[in-house]
């Protein structure tokens, strides 16, 4: 490895934090303690780590339905996005908006996104301002394999490149949309070969491994900000649960051998077991970060329980902006 | 009605795309994961199995593509079913709904013929948000050469779906999601309730309520409890909105000289100021009080339920909406 053991911490935290989140949100989600939908990330926890991990504090990404990960790995608060997933007035968009549009544009988050396919060419907006000023920041889409089905994706893409832009397209293929599995949905099997067809350059990389997702990234990211324009990674990952929820409500479009050969390859307990067997790391020092990170998040069950819910008189408040702004 | 078998609502949909199947080999299905899985609501579920994955197509996510396999297809001579998950993604297929199907029959001078449904689920009140709960009702029938359904029982489900099936123009078939698992008596018998033809779901002479979908079930419970205190709602469910049968709205706002309209798509633009316009055209002389409007306020669906409770038309929004009409109080939004 490469990657500076301070690195791999820093990538191995994004992760955990990522993972403590979505497991108490799905267990208050079967407590019936979270209102709407909820699209877990677990599982997939190095693609959102490993390339927010090669991005400065302002630059964009852009996110999908399933966008706590993005957001954490962007340096999301746990307070403000438990108090959201709640409904609360201290929520991150006033309760407004919930799991599927949780955001924070001071961290350049651009928004999970209840429209599959829509954060792409929204990231390409912020490419091209960022082009446009001139402040060597880039964009990263991060978008679903079957989000690139979509019309949206295309146009996206294309203009992207033809524009010549800064921009990251970050592929989480987990090999499904909802419940139907990719083969059903495009006669390729690697979303990478459309790469090509835009004229920009695709690297596959094991969406398990954040190290490598990582290293990827580093090289995209680079060359974006460097005027190299537009480049595909395809992070191939897995969704340990079910679409939305936690169960897999006995629905059977995966089977249970599949998931488990994919839950074997966790890309948490993987990178500790590389990080101590490279005598970078002890177990007891991966304990304690658990713990203080477990920490973070009881405290912020605790922050979103006690706040209160917004008033009736805030259904209408936020609708336009006042003008007189930049 | 004689044959009291209860379905679910999402099974008397189910119900009439099966036999429309099975009846018609140019019928086929095609959407997100409703093949395999049946559809996130359960809507198609089991025809796969029974009519196979050719006549009940899973298709990517792929939404201006899904409206225009079904506009080409109904084009060429097949009778297509195509499914949008949500309401909201039709914004995705607008070209294809707006542009296409609606307007090929007329720019070709009449010579093509759209036997093509389109199915989808629209409203609110699951803590779903701003892209997942629209009620976008006014923006499809603003569109000549269009049909809007939104049954709001079992019975309609059926019937409708089945006339929309058999039409030979492009019919939109708004399921609401609130409305899924309500059980109702439904015929097992092939039926057609016909488009464009309201029902008077309970009879009164003091006041018309005019609502759809969700709000039909909501404004009946106000009117029976206003019943009690000898205030009798007429509650009538257009069922289609377009064709809007505008003939059993005026009849019955010159018969009780006053009107309420209940919706849970956004007052400004919502269709229930069509309804108020037409009334005020047919039946000015006839009027005792302005045409109220029980609708959303003016912004998106908010997520928390602390906001959405607040949104969505409630038994006591309607119910003030209502005495506001039949005494001339001061209306509200
Ligand atoms: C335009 C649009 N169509 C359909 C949906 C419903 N939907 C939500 S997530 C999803 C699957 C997305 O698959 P993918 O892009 O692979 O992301 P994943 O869920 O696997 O992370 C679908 C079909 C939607 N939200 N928006
Ligand atoms: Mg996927």
């Amino acid at each position: 490895m490469s990657i500076t053991p301070a690195v791999q911490f820093d990538l191995h935290r994004r992760m955990v934090r990522i993972r403590l989140f979505e497991e108490a949100a799905g267990r208050l989600a079967e407590a019936a303690k979270l209102p709407g939908f909820l699209h877990l990330y677990v599982g997939e926890e190095a693609v959102a780590s490993g390339i927010c991990g090669a991005l400065n504090d302002d630059d964009h990404i852009t996110s999908t339905h399933r966008g706590h990960g993005h957001l954490v790995a962007k340096g999301g608060d746990f307070n403000r996005m438990m108090a959201e997933l709640m409904g609360k007035s201290t929520g991150y968009c006033k309760g407004k908006g919930g799991s599927m549009h949780i955001s924070d544009l001071s961290l350049g988050m651009l928004g999970a996104n209840g429209i599959v396919g829509a954060g792409s060419p929204i990231a390409v907006g912020a490419a091209f301002a960022n082009k446009y000023r001139g402040r060597g920041q880039v964009a990263v889409a991060f978008f679903g394999d079957g989000a690139t089905n979509i019309g949206a994706f295309h146009e996206a893409a294309n203009m992207a490149c033809a524009l010549h832009l800064p921009i990251v397209f970050a592929c989480e293929n987990n090999e499904y949309g909802e419940f139907t599995p990719r083969d059903k949905t495009m006669a390729i099997t690697d979303i990478v070969d459309r790469a090509a067809g835009y004229g920009m350059p695709g690297v596959i990389v094991d969406g398990m491994d954040v190290i490598a997702v990582h290293e990827a990234a580093l090289e995209a990211v680079a060359k974006a900000r460097a005027g190299g324009g537009p480049s595909l990674i395809e992070a191939k990952t897995y969704r340990f649960y079910n679409h939305h929820g936690v169960q897999n409500l006995g629905l059977k479009y995966r089977s249970d051998d599949e998931v488990a050969k994919w839950k074997e390859r966790d890309p948490i307990f993987t990178l500790e077991d590389r990080m101590i067997e490279n005598k970078v790391a002890t177990r007891q020092r991966f304990d304690d970060i658990w713990a203080e990170l477990r920490n973070d998040i009881e405290t912020a069950i605790k922050f979103a329980e006690d706040s209160p819910l917004p008033t009736s008189d805030q259904v209408l408040v936020d609708v336009y902006s006042a003008n007189g702004g930049n | 009605m004689s044959d009291e078998r209860k379905l679910p609502y999402v099974m008397a949909f189910n119900e009439a795309v099966r036999q429309a199947m099975e009846d018609d080999p140019n019928v086929f299905c095609a959407g997100e994961d409703i093949g395999a899985f049946g559809g996130v609501f359960g809507t198609f579920g089991g025809l796969q199995a029974k009519f196979g994955a050719e006549r009940v197509v899973d298709t990517p996510i792929s939404e201006q593509a899904i409206i225009g396999l079904g506009v080409g297809a109904a084009v060429t001579g097949l009778r297509p079913i195509v499914d949008l998950m949500f309401m909201d993604f039709m914004c995705v297929a607008m070209d294809q709904i707006v542009n296409q199907a609606a307007k090929l029959k007329y720019m070709f001078g009449g010579e093509a013929r759209i036997p093509l449904t389109i199915t989808t689920a629209g409203g609110g009140g699951l803590s779903a948000a701003a892209q997942h709960s629209q009620s976008l009702e006014a923006l499809l029938c603003h569109i000549p050469g269009l049909k809007v359904v939104h049954p709001a029982t079992p019975y309609d489900m059926k019937g409708l779906m089945a006339a929309c099936i058999r039409e030979d123009n492009p019919t939109v078939m708004i399921k609401h999601k609130r409305l899924l698992g309500i059980q109702g008596p439904v015929p097992e018998e092939r039926y057609i309730v016909p488009l464009g033809v309201a029902n008077v779901v309970r009879p009164g002479n003091d006041v018309t309520i005019v609502a759809w979908g969700r709000m039909v079930h909501e404004a009946t419970a106000v009117a029976e409890k206003l019943a009690g205190e000898g205030i009798q709602c007429e509650v009538i469910d257009p069922r289609t909105l377009q064709p809007l049968d505008i003939d059993t709205i005026v009849a019955s706002a010159k018969k009780t000289n006053r009107v309420v309209v209940v919706h849970e798509a956004v007052r400004f633009g919502g269709l229930g100021a069509e309804v108020a316009a037409q009334i005020q055209e047919h039946a000015f002389d006839y009027l005792d009080a302005p045409v109220g409007r029980i609708a959303a306020p003016f912004s998106p669906v908010p997520f928390s339920p602390a906001l959405e409770q607040h949104y969505i038309p409630d038994g006591a929004r309607i119910e003030a909406g209502i005495r506001s009409v039949l005494f001339r109080t001061p209306v509200g939004a």
